[in-house]
C-alpha cells in the first residue's frame, strides 16, 4: 500500500478541529427554503415562554422599583425578540443564548470585580452612607439605666396613633409623635392593671399594629422635659422602654456627636465617621478609593517579601501540573489504545474515577492520608515512618504536586484519549511500512498531531492550575508557614490562595476591594501567558498543513 | 474544631467577588428576590395574613431549622404571621447577611452564636434589641456574649463550651490539675490499658487555640483585656504577656519535644475516634461530641477543666440567639416575635429538646440539667468567658494558631516566637 500525499492531507482535514465545521455549518442551513411548519411553532412556543418569564421578571422589577434593571431588562427582551423573529441572521440566531449568558456570567462579573477593585467595599465598608447613618442611628439607642418597663397598648385616634403606657406602679400615660406624655385618669384596665383604652380612641390589635408597625415605631414620646431621661418607645407594640440616643446625628453639618463626651465624629473621607483624635465609628460605608488597591497590591511590605516566592511557586505548580498531567495521561491514553488489550472498558472507567470526586474533598482525604503519625501512607506503607509530607516546606510542595497529578490526570487521559482514537490508523500503518518504530510513530507523526487538538487544552489546563484553589487550600492550606513574614503565607501558597488569605483571612475583616485588585492582576498575568500560548499553538497548526 | 472555624476563616469556596455578585445577581434577577421582599404598600390590616404581606423571614441551618418550628407555628397560629424559615449553609450564611442586608433581600432574622456580632455591628446589619426585664431570665454569662458596644444585640438560646471528658470505665475518679490529668493518663497508659494519657483535636496545618485557651487561662493569660463595662477592648491585647510565655513554654514541655501529651498529628476526627475506641482516659472537647460517644457506648463523667496554673480554667463561652436586621420591613413583629416569643420558657424547653444544645434560659436550663451531662457542662461554663467578638479577634487566630503550632511541635522557641506572635497580631490590628 501506497501513500498518496493527498489522502494524508484529507485525512488531516477530516480530523482538523472543530472550529471550521462550526462554521460550515450555517452556511449549509442558509440553503435551506422557508420554516417548516413545525419549525415555525417551536419557535413561537419557545419565544412565548421566553417572553412570558421576561414579563413576569419586569413585573417584579416594577414592584421592586428597579428602573436601572427593568430598561436593560426590556431591552434585552426586545433584542431577543428581533433576532428570533427576523428573516435571515442565522448566526446571530445560535449565538443569542450563548451570548446572553456569558454576559449574565461572566462578562458582569468580571466587570463587577473591575468595579470592586475601585471601592473599599469590605468589613465596615458594606453599604451607602444613608445606610451607615441610619445604622449608627439604630444603635445609638439605648435605653435608659435602670429606667422603668411601660406595659403599652396602641390607640388610633381620626388616623392619629398614640401609645397607652401603664408604669410599674399602676400610673396610666399616653402621648403621640406629636402629642407630649400626659395622664390618663379614664382608661380601662385588664385584669392585670394594664391600661388597655381610653375612651373616644381605638385600640388596636396586633394585626392592626402590624399593618403600621413603620408608624408606631417612630413615635418617640419624651418621659419628661429633661431628655436625659429619654423618650419611650415600643419596639413591640406591647412594651416601651425609655431610649435615649448615646449619638446625634445632625445633617445640616453631617456630623455625629457623641451624647456623654461631646466628640464629634465627621465624614474622614475614607468612608467612615471619625473624631479628630482619629477614632472612628465601626460602621462605616462604601466609597470609590481610586487606585489605592492596586497601590497596596504593590506596596505592602508584609505581602511584597513573600510575593516573589508565591509568584515562582505558582508558575512552577501550575507549569509542572500541567506537564506531569499530559505526561501520565498521554501515556495512560496509549498503553489503553491498544486493540489487543483485554478489559479495556474497565480500567478506562477505573481511571477516570478520580477526576469523578469532587475535588475539595480529595484534598481533605489525601490530607488524611499524608498525616504524619496516622495517615495511611506512612502508617501502612512506610512501616510507622514518621514523614512530614504535608509539613516539611519541600516535601509539602511535592505532596501538592503528587495529588494534583492523581486529581488531573483522568481529564488529560480522557482528551488525550479521544484526539488518539481520532487519529486515523493508516497513518501508523504508513509510518510502519516507511520503517519507522513505534516510538518515532509517536515522537513525529502522533504527538503533533495531537497537540494541535490539545495545546489549547493545555493552555486551558494551566490557567485552571494557576488558580487551583481548592486542592491547596484543602491539602495544605499553603502551610508550611514562611518564618519571616508576619502574613499567614507559606511554601505552597499559590496567588490565589494568597488573595483569599490576604483579603479575607487575616487583619480585622474581609476586604472585598483589594481581593478584586489582586484577582485583577491575577487575571492579567494568565490571560498574558495564555495569549503567548495560544499564538504559539496557531504556529504549530500552521506547520501541520 | 467547632468553634473557632465561625470565627476564623471559613472554609469555603466562595472566593472574592462571587459573595458580592451573588447579591448583585440577586438584583438582576430578580425575579426570584422579589419574592422574598413584602409588599412595600400597607395592606388593610383584615388581609394581612391571607396576603401574604406579613412574613417574617428567618435564616437558619439546617441543624437547627427543626428546633424552631413549633414555636413559628405557635406565633403563626396566635397572630397570623408566618416565621418562614429558610435553611442556609451555616459557613456561609453569616457573609451572605452581610451582603444581602443592605440589598433589602435579606431575612428579619438570623440564627447564629455570638460571636458574629461584632462583624455585624461593623457593618451596620443588625438592630440591637431591648429584652427589658426578661434579660434576667437568662444566663448573666449569655446576656453578656450578646452585648456589644453597651447594648443587647441578640436574644440567647443556647449556650455551649468545652469540657474535660473522662472515660469511666479506664479511670473512675476525677482529678483537678492538669499535671494530675496527664499523670492519671500516663498510669492507665503504662498499665496497657490505654494508648494515650490525654486526648485534644490539634489541627496539623493551624493548632487548636480554642480546645487550649482554659489550659492558657488557667496560668493567667487571656487575649484580650476588658474595659470597665467588662467587654473586650480592642485596645488592650494582653497575650503577649509574661503569663503568655510562661504557658508558650509550657506548650513546649507538652509538645514533640517534650512529654508528648499534645500531638498536633492527632486532628479533631482522629482524637475522637481514637476516644471512641477507648484508647485514651481523657478527651478534651465539647457537647458536640458527646451523643456520638454515648452511642459507642463510652460511659462518661464530665470533669472540671484542669488547670495548669494557679487560675480558673477557663473556656470561651459560645452563645447562640437570635438577630435583626437592621433593616427589616417587618421590625415590629419581628421583635415580637423575638422577645415575646422565642424568650419563653416552652420555645427555649422545645429548642433544647430538639436541638440539644443547652439552654440559656435559666428556667430551661434548670430542665435540661437533670441530666448530668448538661449540668456538668453548664457549671464549667458558668467560668467561661465569651468568645471575644469584636472584629479584630479575626486578626488573633492565624497567628495565634500557628505558634502554637511551632511551640508544640518544638520549632520555636517560647520566648521569641510568642512576643513575636504578639507583636503580629497588634500590627494587624492597628492596620
Amino acid at each position: 500500500m501506497t501513500l498518496a500525499p493527498q489522502t494524508t492531507d484529507d485525512a488531516a482535514v477530516a480530523t482538523s478541529p472543530a472550529p471550521s465545521q462550526l462554521k460550515r455549518r450555517p452556511r449549509q442551513f442558509k440553503h435551506h427554503g422557508p420554516d417548516s411548519l413545525k419549525g415555525i411553532l417551536v419557535k413561537i412556543v419557545l419565544l412565548g415562554l421566553v417572553d412570558a418569564f421576561a414579563v413576569y421578571v419586569m413585573m417584579m422589577l416594577f414592584m421592586a422599583q428597579s428602573w436601572v434593571v427593568l430598561a436593560i431588562a426590556a431591552a434585552v427582551t426586545v433584542l431577543i425578540n428581533w433576532i428570533y423573529l427576523r428573516k435571515g441572521g442565522l448566526p446571530a440566531k445560535y449565538l443569542a443564548p450563548g451570548v446572553f449568558f456569558l454576559v449574565v456570567f461572566q462578562v458582569f462579573v468580571v466587570l463587577y470585580s473591575g468595579y470592586i477593585a475601585f471601592t473599599n467595599y469590605g468589613d465596615g465598608h458594606n453599604s451607602t452612607k444613608e445606610d451607615a447613618i441610619s445604622a449608627i442611628q439604630i444603635m445609638a439607642q439605648t435605653r435608659v439605666p435602670d429606667s422603668p418597663a411601660y406595659q403599652t397598648s396602641v390607640l388610633d385616634q381620626n388616623g392619629e396613633l398614640f401609645l397607652l403606657f401603664t408604669s410599674p406602679e399602676g400610673v396610666v400615660t399616653m402621648g403621640s409623635a406629636t402629642e407630649p406624655m400626659s395622664t390618663v385618669t379614664d382608661a380601662v384596665t385588664d385584669g392585670s392593671g394594664k391600661a388597655i383604652s381610653v375612651p373616644g380612641y381605638d385600640t388596636l390589635n396586633f394585626n392592626q399594629i402590624i399593618a403600621q408597625q413603620d408608624a408606631i415605631l417612630d413615635i418617640a414620646v419624651p418621659v419628661s422635659d429633661d431628655p436625659a431621661q429619654g423618650s419611650l418607645r415600643t419596639p413591640d407594640g406591647t412594651t416601651s422602654f425609655a431610649f435615649k440616643p448615646s449619638m446625634t446625628y445632625d445633617a445640616a453639618t453631617d456630623t455625629f456627636t457623641d451624647v456623654e463626651t461631646g466628640a464629634t465624629y465627621t465624614d474622614n473621607g475614607e468612608g467612615a465617621f471619625a473624631a479628630a483624635d482619629g477614632s472612628q465609628l465601626s460602621t462605616g460605608w462604601k466609597i470609590n478609593v481610586g487606585f489605592d488597591n492596586f497601590v497596596r497590591a504593590f506596596t505592602d511590605p508584609t505581602l511584597r517579601a513573600p510575593l516573589l516566592s508565591v509568584m515562582l511557586w505558582t508558575f512552577t505548580f501550575s507549569i509542572a501540573s500541567v506537564i506531569l498531567t499530559f505526561a501520565l495521561g498521554l501515556f495512560l491514553a496509549i498503553t489503553f489504545n491498544r486493540d489487543d488489550l483485554r478489559g479495556k472498558k474497565v480500567y478506562r472507567v477505573l481511571m477516570i474515577l478520580p477526576y469523578a470526586f469532587p475535588a475539595f474533598l480529595s484534598g481533605l482525604v489525601w490530607s488524611g492520608i499524608l498525616n504524619p503519625q496516622f495517615g495511611w501512607l506512612n502508617q501502612t506503607l512506610l512501616g510507622g515512618a514518621e514523614i512530614g509530607w504535608l509539613t516539611d516546606p519541600v516535601l509539602a510542595k511535592i505532596s501538592v504536586l503528587v495529588v494534583n497529578l492523581w486529581l488531573g490526570f483522568p481529564y488529560m487521559f480522557l482528551v488525550c484519549t479521544g484526539a488518539l482514537q481520532s487519529l486515523p490508523t493508516e497513518l501508523d500503518e504508513a509510518a510502519r511500512v516507511d520503517g519507522a518504530g513505534p516510538f518515532r510513530v509517536f515522537r513525529s507523526i502522533k504527538l503533533p498531531l495531537l497537540l494541535v487538538s490539545i495545546a489549547p487544552l493545555l493552555i486551558a489546563s494551566f490557567a485552571f492550575n494557576f488558580n487551583n484553589f481548592n486542592v491547596i487550600y484543602m491539602l495544605t492550606g499553603g502551610g508550611p508557614r514562611f518564618e519571616d513574614t508576619t502574613r499567614n503565607i507559606g511554601s505552597t501558597d499559590i496567588l490565589i490562595t494568597l488573595v483569599y488569605k490576604v483579603a479575607f483571612g487575616q487583619g480585622t475583616g474581609r476586604d472585598y476591594g483589594l481581593a478584586s485588585a489582586l484577582a485583577i492582576i491575577i487575571f492579567i498575568i494568565v490571560a498574558t501567558v495564555s495569549a503567548i500560548s495560544f499564538k504559539q499553538t496557531k504556529a504549530l497548526e500552521e506547520v501541520n498543513r | 474544631m467547632k468553634l473557632p472555624n465561625i470565627s476564623a476563616t471559613p472554609v469555603s469556596r466562595r472566593v472574592f467577588a462571587m459573595g458580592a455578585f451573588s447579591a448583585v445577581t440577586a438584583v438582576a434577577l430578580s425575579a426570584c428576590g422579589a419574592d422574598n421582599k413584602p409588599a412595600t404598600s400597607s395592606p388593610k390590616p383584615s388581609d394581612l395574613a391571607a396576603g401574604g404581606a406579613s412574613t417574617i423571614t428567618m435564616w437558619v441551618d439546617a441543624e437547627r431549622a427543626p428546633a424552631l418550628k413549633d414555636i413559628a407555628a405557635k406565633f403563626k397560629a396566635e397572630t397570623g404571621i408566618e416565621v418562614k424559615l429558610v435553611v442556609k449553609d451555616f459557613s456561609a450564611v453569616r457573609d451572605d447577611f452581610i451582603t444581602q442586608v443592605p440589598t433589602g433581600k435579606g431575612p428579619d432574622l438570623i440564627v447564629g452564636p455570638h460571636d458574629w456580632v461584632g462583624k455585624f455591628v461593623q457593618n451596620g446589619v443588625i438592630a440591637p434589641v431591648e429584652l427589658g426585664d426578661k434579660a434576667t431570665a437568662f444566663t448573666a454569662t449569655s446576656i453578656r456574649a450578646m452585648t456589644y458596644d453597651g447594648a443587647t444585640y441578640g436574644v440567647p438560646y443556647s449556650v455551649e463550651n468545652i469540657a474535660l471528658l473522662r472515660n469511666k470505665a479506664l479511670l473512675p475518679a476525677a482529678v483537678t490539675t492538669f499535671d494530675e490529668v496527664v499523670a492519671a493518663g500516663k498510669g492507665v497508659v503504662d498499665a496497657g490499658k490505654a494508648q494515650y494519657a490525654f486526648l485534644v483535636g490539634l489541627d496539623p496545618k493551624q493548632g487548636d487555640p480554642y480546645h487550649l485557651y482554659p489550659l492558657q487561662t488557667s496560668m493567667g493569660s487571656a487575649v484580650f483585656g476588658t474595659d470597665a463595662q467588662g467587654e473586650y477592648d480592642p485596645k488592650q491585647l494582653v497575650i503577649g504577656g509574661p503569663e503568655g510565655i510562661a504557658f508558650a513554654k509550657k506548650l513546649v514541655e507538652w509538645g514533640d519535644t517534650g512529654s508528648k501529651v499534645l500531638n498536633s498529628n492527632i486532628t479533631g476526627d482522629i482524637a475522637k475516634e481514637e476516644f471512641k475506641n477507648g484508647k485514651s482516659p481523657y478527651y478534651l472537647t465539647g457537647p458536640w461530641n458527646v451523643p456520638d460517644l454515648q452511642a459507642a457506648g463510652i460511659d462518661l463523667a464530665i470533669d472540671p477543666l484542669p488547670t495548669a496554673g494557679d487560675h480558673k480554667a477557663q473556656p470561651f463561652v459560645g452563645v447562640n440567639g437570635f438577630f435583626i436586621s437592621a433593616k427589616s420591613a417587618n421590625a415590629l413583629a419581628t421583635t415580637s416575635f423575638v422577645t415575646n416569643y422565642l424568650t419563653t420558657e416552652d420555645a427555649q424547653d422545645s429548642m433544647f429538646t430538639t436541638g440539644g444544645r443547652p439552654p440559656a434560659l435559666i428556667a430551661s436550663f434548670k430542665k435540661a440539667a437533670k441530666d448530668p451531662i448538661v449540668e456538668a457542662f453548664g457549671k464549667i461554663g458558668e467560668d467561661g468567658v465569651p468568645m471575644p467578638a469584636i472584629p479584630e479577634m479575626d486578626a488573633v487566630w492565624n497567628d495565634w494558631g500557628a505558634t502554637e503550632l511551632d511551640l508544640i511541635k518544638g520549632k520555636a522557641a517560647p520566648e521569641t516566637a510568642w512576643p513575636k506572635m504578639a507583636d503580629s497580631i497588634k500590627s494587624k490590628i492597628v492596620a
